[in-house]
């Protein structure tokens, strides 16, 4: 009888070549997603005279630096000039790119599932620590570095230590108005940005298997945010329902097959992870952000945190992030004005954010200004198919097309400095969004009820018809 | 890439927590060539004001001779962007020193030839206190996994694979292409036993 195992056990053994005497393995690569940050390592790669080992299993995007309006003229050199040498190299190396006109564009955590390249059982890298998303499928996920980059597409391998198992479950039932993000954020305010370093996070529990594909990747998405490098779900019924007949999935005998391999990923019943986490779901409130690290976190109807009186050890990041976010202690968090929003990017930016967010601003007007960018092109297809965008519209804000957007700033899409930005984004940290932005993490409905009010508010009255 | 397995130089202490690596490089400065060189954007708007030139109370503008940085928890968080060390090295950094590191930073640090050196929080605090007048120099050991201040001697924690890397100056794609027999062999394998694995589409 072998010993039971876990998740991270089962795909770790299915990838590993071999492993050196001191406990490093080598680690062949199903999927490695390369972007326009890529560079670098293309120039390694370019440095040593190497091609790409299997261009096959390479796929290239643009969506960094992806201008969301007006895409046949792009008119910041630098952003051309990035674009185009993605082209280049993808060109070079016989690589699949998802171009800014082609209709499977979009960013490269959202198409990767969308495209059935992310599969159960398979490892998959790129260069972005978002990479983590695609664990939602039972995948082992994870970022890298570009000299990383430059090992994987020249050897289609990786080099990694395994990292400790932690198991985070989450039982009941979300309530209205809660989502994967407020779970999140929720985990990595109790836990600490660092809370999950060196580990691999499966998330278990029955409000996990509640959580649609979308909510799924959320939650995995922001495991980066906790410090852990991999977020991992067991595949089930809904992760195969959203499979079937993607793409890039099996088909036929080989789908057949697929689903019962794939069946087999979970933990066993007993085995141990070396870190165990639980939450209880009927705890977890709609979440902000109120500083400049995800850590920094609290249920909307909390008060802004007195330096004072938190622990020695975080008192005086508090106060900085105080002083940065132009906030004072003791302050409700409801009610604090905003100038702009943003919805968007890989964390929040797949067709159910849009709907939840639309459902909040349907028949309502927008107070502030704000920029709604899909994760793809299929999604602002079929947001547009519903009539999401008519909403967005209808409310006085800027329906985009596809890309990081404001998410990190890298095509232009900026906050102003010292303006305060509700976001659907994953990362608060100073300047992420532009030099002096104030980002408000939260879940798209709480953006849109921001929004509706022009201040950080409780999305749950409003879910109930309560005027803005 | 040089090895190395010790190094003195001045060591300045960044009473900072969670610096991330959009701090460490702003986003903005990416798409630069690395030969272009990293050095002048290493947290670029910490140092500098919305003109671009350097603020004379910043620690590391009045030391730029500075080789080690003394930090806090978590440094290196964030984005897996690996310009946040290029920044570092192509500023003469050669080893941070903190009590935890983000995962991605710490292995692209290693890549780099950067040590990244975990300490307890308590003894981080202690060459903290030993920095606060300004830089005084710290001897690394690699070999021993201790640093030297003074007569203060604090061990730090690398893995080991990371200190062979760090010693030789390794890199590691000669490493694997001298395991390429059981990469073939690997990749035969998985697609008779899973060839699901490969994208339908292609
Ligand atoms: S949307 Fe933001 S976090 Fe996601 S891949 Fe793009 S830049 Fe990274």
């Amino acid at each position: 009888m072998t010993a039971p195992r876990t998740l991270l056990d089962k795909l770790w053994a299915a990838h590993e070549i071999l492993r050196r005497e001191d406990g490093v393995s080598l680690l062949w690569v199903d999927r490695h997603l390369v972007h326009e940050g890529s560079h670098h390592g293309f120039a390694k790669l370019a440095a040593r005279g190497l091609k790409v080992a299997e261009p096959d299993l390479t796929f290239a995007v643009v969506d960094h630096y992806a201008p969301t309006r007006d895409r046949a003229h792009i008119t910041d050199p630098q952003i051309a000039r990035m674009i185009d040498t993605l082209r280049t190299n993808a060109k070079a190396q016989g690589l699949r790119i998802y171009d800014l006109t082609d209709p499977e564009q979009g960013i490269v955590h959202v198409i990767g599932p969308e495209q059935g390249l992310t599969l159960p059982g398979l490892l998959v890298n790129c260069g972005d620590s978002h990479t983590s998303t695609h664990g939602a499928f039972g995948a082992l996920a994870f970022g890298i570095g570009a000299t990383e980059v430059a090992h994987v597409l020249a050897t289609q391998t990786v080099w990694q230590r395994k990292p400790r198992a932690m198991r985070i479950t989450v039982e009941g039932t979300l309530a209205p108005g809660v989502s994967a993000k407020d779970i999140a954020l929720g985990w990595i305010a109790a836990l600490g940005t660092d809370g999950a370093q060196g580990h691999a996070v499966e998330y278990a529990g029955s409000a996990i298997r509640g959580l649609s594909m979308e909510g799924r990747m959320t939650l995995c998405n922001l495991s980066i945010e906790g410090g852990a490098r991999f977020g991992m779900i067991a595949p089930d019924q809904t992760t195969f329902e959203y499979l079937e007949n993607r793409p890039n999935a099996p088909k036929g005998a080989a789908w057949e097959q697929a689903c019962a391999d794939w069946a087999a990923l979970t933990s066993d019943p007993d085995a141990t992870f070396e870190r165990e986490v639980k939450f209880d779901a009927r705890d977890i409130a709609p979440t902000v952000t109120w500083g400049t690290s995800p850590e920094q976190a609290l249920p909307i109807t909390a008060r802004i945190p007195d330096p004072d009186t938190v622990t020695p050890a975080k008192a005086d990041a508090a106060r900085a992030a105080l002083d940065y976010m132009g906030l004072t202690a003791g302050q409700a968090l409801e009610g604090t004005p905003i100038d702009q929003v943003f919805i968007g990017s890989c964390t929040n930016g797949r067709i159910e954010d849009l709907r939840a967010a639309a459902a909040v601003l349907k028949g309502r007007k927008a107070r502030v200004p704000g920029l709604i960018s899909p994760g793809s092109a299929q999604v602002k297809a079929q947001a547009e198919a519903e009539g999401l965008d008519q909403i967005f519209t209808q409310a006085g804000l800027e329906w985009a097309a596809s890309g990081c957007s404001m998410c990190v700033g890298m095509n232009g899409d900026l906050v102003g400095e010292g303006m305060r930005c509700a976001s659907s984004t994953n990362r608060n940290f100073r300047g992420r969004q532009g030099r002096g932005a104030r980002t408000h993490l939260m879940s798209p409905a709480m953006v849109a009820a921001a929004a509706v009010t022009g201040a950080l508010t409780d999305v749950r009255p409003l879910m109930n018809g309560r005027a803005a | 890439m040089a090895g190395w397995n010790t190094h003195e130089g001045p060591a300045l202490c960044l009473p900072l927590a969670n610096v991330d690596t959009d701090q460490l490089i702003p986003a903005r400065f990416m798409s630069v060539p690395r030969a272009q060189g990293y050095g002048d954007y290493l947290l670029h708007d910490m140092r500098r004001d919305d003109t671009g030139g350097l603020r004379a109370d910043f620690p590391l503008n009045q030391h730029p001779e500075v080789s080690i940085l003394v930090t806090r928890r978590n440094f290196g968080s964030g984005s897996s962007r690996e310009a946040a060390v290029y920044a570092l090295v192509d500023a003469g950094i050669r080893a941070v020193i903190a009590p935890s590191f983000g995962d991605i930073f710490a292995s692209n640090a290693v890549n780099n030839g950067l040590l990244p050196a975990r300490v307890e929080p308590e003894a981080c605090a202690k060459l903290e206190q030993a920095l606060t007048t300004g830089p005084r120099p710290i001897r690394i050991d690699i070999d021993t996994r201790t640093l030297r201040l003074g007569d203060l001697t604090v061990p730090f924690t690398l893995d080991d694979s990371w200190a062979t890397k760090l010693i030789n100056g390794w890199d590691d794609i000669d490493l694997t292409r001298a395991h390429g027999d059981a990469i073939t062999a690997f990749r035969d394998t998985r697609l008779r036993t899973a060839p699901w694995a490969w994208p339908a589409a292609h």
